[in-house]
């Protein structure tokens, strides 16, 4: 069996039908992530012990010939933002080094409810903060495609563990781009449902309002699968909507034929790399190809939305990691003699510098006398740009653009420049601002081989019309992934 | 422009102290970052809405979810069970078996 090659259903089929069993897959994923993730750096904890009994119980149901569950004998990987129950859970970061989770998210459990077994957690940007994995608090992540490269940020881990094989699937959180964007550095499928969707309950915030969990996979189908299992509501996650939970797997192989595909210009225009526009534009017509229109259309808010998103999740992230402070939990700083003393000691020593950068600028747009001049008024920017996408989809069915402006760069390239970095995120963080999903999905490669993504942006709740399309696309291109 | 003072205020307010080096760094990004986020101040949105939530933006889904789509999160208030206190306590840097413990709250 090719572990590289697996997909979600392959290995559910091949558990089902008996050419192996949930424990052998389990003992031949470990000894890939042995034998070659140390150059990769995508895991930061194994969770052998979970893994290894949810095999066992996996392997009694095929035993026994019941029918098994969806995600059956399927390993995925868990973006270490998650708590998951007695394994820890860091964040990335080292106030939460030593953390070991007492519950678990919504979503691990509904994986695991799924039939799933997870492997371990995977490195991330420190708090999901970053573009690059670099921000990690323990080691950077290298782009399997090649090792000099970022595997993009901030579920760089998760997307890096598809892209290996050292998971068939994963699971990641998506603020600004942190699920789209890397998907699209490592050439593997990254969707990011609608907010409210998927339950936010166990995902350790960033900011609330952005915050979107969802799911990485080898093919549009398998985060079709993964999606099914971890869409619908969730009383303890109130902000999950009471919204029917369609067949996504049913729109698997479905035609486009009719369908309206806007693309803006404001996402092709000069700054974008010329081998990024040529396989996108690929892209495109082959959709045409498929019977599809394309529309031309405008985003005119787009160039707005960068700063717009800086202020919002600085906002919220200062408020969310203000309960990191060494008294429940985490990291606490033994030198100080007070209470105040002891949560500043703590907070400098347990946060890195991107982190603090955010807090300090989130804090800053909230307090007196900026927050009208700021926070307010990204507010109310944030309404524009969520128009925009309102007055596009009375027109088109869905949207395509690039997922990043150029493939992924070297590693310590964009690290001395934040504003370099935050713009590795303009074509995916307006998404996240309205709240509407996107996917991405591999389009093509650069001359240097390196992969180019395609993004596919739907109405809110309409995960099915974007997987429909990304399905189609993925087979017209799959001779060009080669 | 964010000023030195600035600085040393704002990290007050986030609990933070920083070094010398960080702060000098911090003025630097925060500068950088802020004058990029001032091209928001082109646009006029005298007349516009603030967002603070995704779900106000749900349009076309009205229908379907109705008037509340949120209803179902709310429930009798019962008391349920919770996270057990010996669990509650597990992580945490310094007990007394009971209770969180803390450095000295009261400067004096």
């Amino acid at each position: 069996m090719n572990l590289d090659l697996l997909t979600v259903d392959a290995a559910r089929t091949a558990v089902l039908e008996k050419e192996t069993t949930a424990t052998a897959l389990v003992d031949a994923f470990y000894a890939k992530i042995a034998a070659e993730d140390d150059a990769i750096g995508a895991y930061l904890t194994l969770s052998k012990e979970r893994a290894y009994a949810q095999a066992a119980r996996i392997d009694a149901i095929a035993d026994k010939g019941d029918a098994l569950p969806p995600l059956a004998g399927v390993p995925v990987a868990i973006k270490d933002v998650f708590t998951t129950r007695d394994v820890r859970t860091t964040a990335g970061s080292k106030i939460l080094e030593n953390f070991i989770a007492p519950y678990d998210a919504t979503v691990v459990a509904k994986l695991e409810h799924a039939g799933a077994i997870i492997l371990g957690k995977t490195n991330c940007d420190e708090f999901a903060m970053g573009s690059s994995n670099e921000n990690s608090g323990f080691h950077p992540v290298h782009n399997p495609r090649d090792l000099s490269r970022v595997p993009g940020g901030s579920s760089g881990g998760s997307a890096a563990a598809v892209a290996a094989g050292t998971a068939v699937a994963s699971l990641g959180s998506d603020t600004g781009g942190s699920i789209r964007q890397p998907a699209a550095f490592c050439g593997v499928v990254g969707l990011m449902p609608t907010y409210g969707r998927v339950s936010r309950y166990g995902l350790i915030a960033f900011a609330s309002s952005l915050d979107h969990p969802g799911p990485f996979g080898k093919t549009v189908k398998d985060a079709a699968i993964m999606l099914q299992a971890l869409a619908g509501r969730d009383p303890l996650d109130s902000t999950t909507a009471e919204v029917s939970v369609p067949n996504y797997c049913g729109q698997i192989g479905k035609p486009v034929t009719g369908m309206k595909i806007g693309a803006p210009l404001e996402y092709f225009e000069d700054g974008l790399d010329p081998e990024v526009r040529a396989a996108v534009e690929l892209g495109l017509q082959e959709l045409v190809n498929a019977g599809a229109e394309i529309v031309p259309i405008s985003l005119p808010h787009t160039a707005y939305s960068i700063p717009t998103y800086y202020v919002i999740a600085t906002a919220e992230a200062s408020s969310n990691l203000a309960r990191f402070d060494g008294v429940r939990y985490g990291l606490r700083s033994s030198e100080a003699k007070t209470l105040s003393e002891m949560y500043r000691r703590t907070r400098d020593a347990g946060f890195g510098a991107e982190v603090k950068r955010r807090i300090m600028l989130g804090t800053y747009v909230l307090s007196a006398g900026y927050y009208d001049a700021y926070y307010l008024k990204a507010q109310r920017v944030r309404s524009l740009l969520a128009r925009d996408f309102d007055e596009a989809f009375a027109k088109v069915d869905v949207i395509v653009t690039p997922t990043t402006p150029t493939p992924a760069f070297k590693l310590g390239e964009k690290t001395d420049d934040p504003l370099a970095m935050y713009l590795a995120d303009i074509f995916t963080v307006t998404a996240d601002l309205a709240g509407i999903p996107g996917i991405s999905i591999p389009c093509g490669k650069s001359k240097e081989g390196l992969p180019i993504g395609m993004q596919i942006l739907g109405k809110h709740f309409d995960e099915a019309t974007i997987l429909r399309v990304a399905h189609v696309a993925e087979h017209a291109l799959a001779p060009r992934m080669l | 422009m964010v000023s030195e003072k600035d600085v040393s205020y704002v990290a007050e307010l986030a609990n933070l102290e920083l070094t010398e080096e960080e702060r000098a760094r911090m003025l630097k990004d925060m500068n950088s970052i802020l004058g990029y986020i001032d091209r928001l101040n082109q646009l006029d949105t005298s007349n516009v809405e603030p967002m603070a939530q995704v779900a106000s933006r749900y349009g076309e889904l009205k229908d379907e979810i109705a008037a509340n789509p949120f209803a179902y999160a709310l429930r009798a208030d019962e008391p349920r069970p919770c996270l057990p206190h010996d669990e509650a306590l597990r992580n945490a840097p310094v007990t007394d078996g009971m209770f969180f413990k803390v450095p000295k709250v009261i400067e004096r």
